[in-house]
Order: structure tokens, then sequence, then C-alpha cells
């Protein structure tokens, strides 16, 4: 159908289930609890729905319709990220630059060029930015800018290309297609959040780390490393080229690399002394938001899956 | 009729797009927007971007509708930037040389208002130094002192002086907050009113996320 291969179309439909089910539990409990503020979940729900629906026209529509709808989330997530943290003013230049990358990036991606892809960022921009920076000729604080710029690049833009470069792989698994392994690391990424947060909610006792994220609990992150290790281990043989054991690994080291982006981002966050990243997702705050955890699950899994199976 | 139609078509297809792609809003408080006139919107003013921005948050069938009253001195000294600002934004121009009596001075602003137009004045008077603010103006209070019905709203924007602040010609993507407050109430004298507006736009700006990005956090 749609010419989605069908291990990929089983996959979407299940996620639109899901959905389905989200929010038909969410009108059953407004109306059990009919004076109970159900705003936020009804936005958040509703806000999946959106983000859901569009990720999925755009991954059947085409191929490069896809890459430019990742390199888009990138430009959102790395603009997010450069208007909260501190910057000085005379880095407008190189902040534009930054942003110039984007584009160069995922022109990468769309020829396939594995290696441009992979040292574009960490050397040609890490070591034209600082250039730009030298150019303007402000050194009060240039450590510190050159640092943030840099990293926010590499999160927003170097991590998170690295899932439209999954569509650009030969294709391993008849059976699901390119947009297989796209929608495994979304879809393992974001469950792996819901899974923690709801063993952490049911059995949520010791603090991981209070100073950062007080609702992070042990039995939380344990919970979510179980339950994703293994269904990982039962989809990744459907949605990717990886056999049933090598998905458990790739289970344990999304699930774990997934609260390791959680908390950097709060930490990010709590840095600034605020909640949100921003309010573009109504429910969920910021686009980095809900980027956080994929900016470390996406490359790691990645380049899990390059070694392994290409 | 057709300065209206270009208006809707610049805005349509320039600055909505620019405004919600290029910078992207964190809006809050946008319960306080008022919808119709007559009424006066009282930001503060870093950009050019300021007033692109507040006239973006509107939908396009009333976009002729909202009028921002700008300095005579600078948008009508060139021949197209008047002709743009006069005929597409749809600016009031106001005198800032100090020539012009009380009572004419506000004339443009007080005709507005009475065709329920919705005005954006920026009490700063000018954009000043990025992201800070300056001395406020009373002007406001002279347009609305005999206008029961007109109310001021204030609205605090943040990040659009690094977008593009002043005198610089390359634009750079930043999100920026618009928070927008209750309108000002209760006042007896322009001092008073200064005051509460003053204290509004201080208590709006602790809802700004983009504020730890300022250069002194560094």
């Amino acid at each position: 159908m749609f010419n989605i291969p069908t291990n990929s179309f089983y996959a979407m439909s299940t996620i639109l289930g899901l959905l389905v089910i989200a929010s038909l539990t969410r009108l059953f409990l407004a109306w059990k609890k009919p004076d109970k503020d159900y705003t936020e979940l009804r936005q958040r729900i509703q806000s999946w729905w959106i983000m859901i629906i569009i990720l999925f026209v755009v991954l059947v529509f085409s191929q490069t319709t896809a890459i430019v709808f990742f390199g888009f989330l990138s430009f959102l997530a790395l603009k997010e990220f450069l208007s909260i943290v501190p910057m000085r003013q005379s880095d407008r230049s190189a902040i534009f630059w930054a942003y110039m990358a984007i584009p160069v990036q995922y022109y990468w991606i769309s020829q396939a060029w594995y290696g441009m892809f992979i040292i574009f960022i960490p050397v040609y921009m890490f070591l034209f930015l600082p250039l730009r920076m030298v150019l303007v000729g402000e050194t009060k604080g240039f450590i510190k800018a050159a640092g943030t710029i840099h990293w926010s690049l590499m999160l927003t833009v170097f991590c998170i290309s690295h899932i439209a470069y999954l569509l650009v792989l030969p294709e391993k698994n008849q059976a699901a297609g390119p947009v297989g392994l796209v929608l495994f690391i979304l879809f393992m990424t974001q469950f792996n959040d819901v899974c923690q947060y709801i063993w952490g909610k049911l059995l949520g006792r010791h603090k991981i780390i209070p100073k950062v994220s007080p609702n992070k609990t042990w039995e939380g992150f344990l919970g979510g490393l179980f339950t994703v290790t293994l269904s990982c281990g039962f989809v990744a043989p459907l949605l990717t080229p990886l056999s049933f054991n090598q998905g458990l690994l790739a289970g344990l080291l999304i699930s774990g690399s997934g609260f390791i982006g959680d908390v950097v981002i709060s930490s990010v966050k709590r840095d600034l002394q605020i909640k949100d990243s921003g309010h573009l997702i109504p429910g969920h705050g910021g686009i980095l938001d809900r980027l956080d955890s994929l900016t470390f699950t996406a490359p790691l899994f990645f380049h899990f899956t390059y070694y392994l199976a290409y | 009729m057709l300065s209206r139609i270009l208006k809707i078509l610049f805005f349509g297809l320039l600055v909505k797009p620019l405004v919600f792609l290029g910078l992207g809003l964190n809006v809050r408080g946008r319960n306080n927007l008022p919808n119709n006139g007559p009424a006066i919107i009282a930001a503060n003013h870093n950009s050019h971007l300021d007033t692109m921005v507040l006239m973006s948050m509107y939908p396009l069938s009333v976009i002729d509708k909202i009028r921002p009253v700008a300095a005579a001195d600078y948008f009508l000294a060139n021949k197209f930037v008047a002709w743009l600002s006069l005929n597409i934004i749809g600016i009031i121009p106001l005198d800032r040389s100090g020539k012009t009596k009380r009572e004419e001075l506000f004339s443009g602003c007080h005709e507005a208002l009475d065709n329920n137009c919705i005005l954006l004045i920026f009490p700063e008077g000018s954009r000043g130094e990025p992201e800070q603010m300056s001395q406020l103006k009373k002007g406001i209070y002279h347009i609305i002192k005999d206008r029961e019905n007109t109310h001021v709203t204030p609205v605090v924007m943040h990040g659009l002086g690094r977008a593009l602040p002043r005198g610089e010609a390359l634009f750079v993507p930043f999100n920026c907050d618009v928070i927008i407050g209750e309108p000002v109430q209760n006042y007896k004298s322009s001092n008073e009113f200064l005051e509460q507006l003053l204290q509004s736009y201080l208590k709006l700006f602790e809802y700004c996320i983009t504020r730890n990005s300022d250069p002194e956090k560094l």
C-alpha cells in the first residue's frame, strides 16, 4: 500500500493504533473524572498526532522530502538552542555560518557521501567557525562562545542528521525498506522515554540524579531499559538488518543513551533556569524537549548498525 | 483597496513566513491580545522586526486595522521607505521634533482610534541599545487621556535585538519571546500610568525564556 514496504506499513499502523488508544484513554479519563483538568494531556496527545502524521507523510512521500524534513528539524533545534544559551552580539556572523552548515550537511546525505557526512561538521565546520570569530575580533568570552556554538552544532545538526543518513543506506531488509530503520530509532527512543516515565510513576523510589532531574528514578530507568531492550530484540529483525540478539544490544544502547540525552538537555535548561526550551509544540515545550534523547540515540544506534550490518 | 491587497500579500507571503520560520515565537498570554479596536499595544522596542512580529500575530483579515505609530523623521525621509511605510505597513507618522503642537501631534492616532484601529506604540521612542529598556515617554497617556473605551495592553519582546539589531544588515534566525500582559488600568496621572506600564513590563520580562542568553550572563 502506498509503496511502503510491508513491515514498515505494519509499524506505522501500530503507531497510529497506539495513538488511537492514547486518545481513547484520555477521553475515558475525562469522562470518569470530569472535574480534573486534563488540558496538558490533551495537548500532548494532540501534538503527538500532528507530529506523527507529518512524519509519516514526509517519510512516505519521497526520500528527498524526508531528508529536507530532518534538515528543517535540525534548523529548528539549532535555532532554539542558540536562542536560550548565552551568546555575544558579536557571534551573530559565526552563528549565521553555523546555520549554513545545515543545508550542506544534508546535501552530503542526499548524495550518500558517507566520508563527507561524517567529517564535515567535526572537521571543517569546527575549524572554520573559530576562524570566523577571530575575524570579528572580540576576544572577551571567546572560549565559551566557541564552545557553545560547536556543541550546539554537534547535537542539533551532526547527531540529528544521522537519522536522515539511515534513509540512504543500502537496502538490507527488503521487507522494511530504508524507512524501517528510521521508524525503529524514532519509535524506540520515544517509547523509551514513555516507558521510563511510566515505570518511574509506578515503582519509582530511588532517585538517580536528584540535582538534575528530580523525577528520574532507578526503577524508572531499569524498567524502561528492560522493556525497550526486549521490544528491540523482537522488533529489530522486522524493521532493521539486525538479528534478535543484536536487537537486544541495540535496545540496551538506545535505552541507556536516550536517558543520557534527556538529562543532558535537562542540565542545559536547569543551568539557564528555564523549564522548556521553547513553546513550539503545545504540551511538550520546544523542539529540543522532544529531540533531547534522539541527539544521543540516533548517532549511537546508527554506528552500531553500520558496524554490524554494512 | 489596492493598498489593502498589497498589505495582505506583503504580510501573507513575506512577513508571516519570515516571522514563523526565520524567527519563531515563544508566545505567552495570547488571550490578552486585543481582538478589535479601539485599542493600543505598548511594546518595548529593539528592532524593526518588533512591528513585523506584532502585526504577524493578527490574522490577515484584520491586518489593515493594525497601525504602527512610527517616527516621521525616520520613515518618511526616503521616498521608497515612505511609500512602503505609509501604503503597505500603514504607519501613522509621528513628528518627534517637538515643533508640532500636542493637539495636532496625535490627530492621526485619534482618527485611527475613531476608526476602531489597534495602534502599536513603542513608548521608548527609539530602538536604543539591543535588548535594553530606555526611558518610557508619556505620549500614550496623552493619546488615551480622554478616551475611556481605549485600553493599553503591554507587550514585552525579547530576542529580536539579536536577530536584526540596529544598524546591522545581516539577519540571523533566533527564537524570540512575545509576552502579552493584561491592560494597564486605574491611573490618575501620566506618571502613575508610566509607573504601571513599567511595572508590568518588568513582570512580563520574567516570563521570557531567551533572556538568560544576554551577554552579561556569559
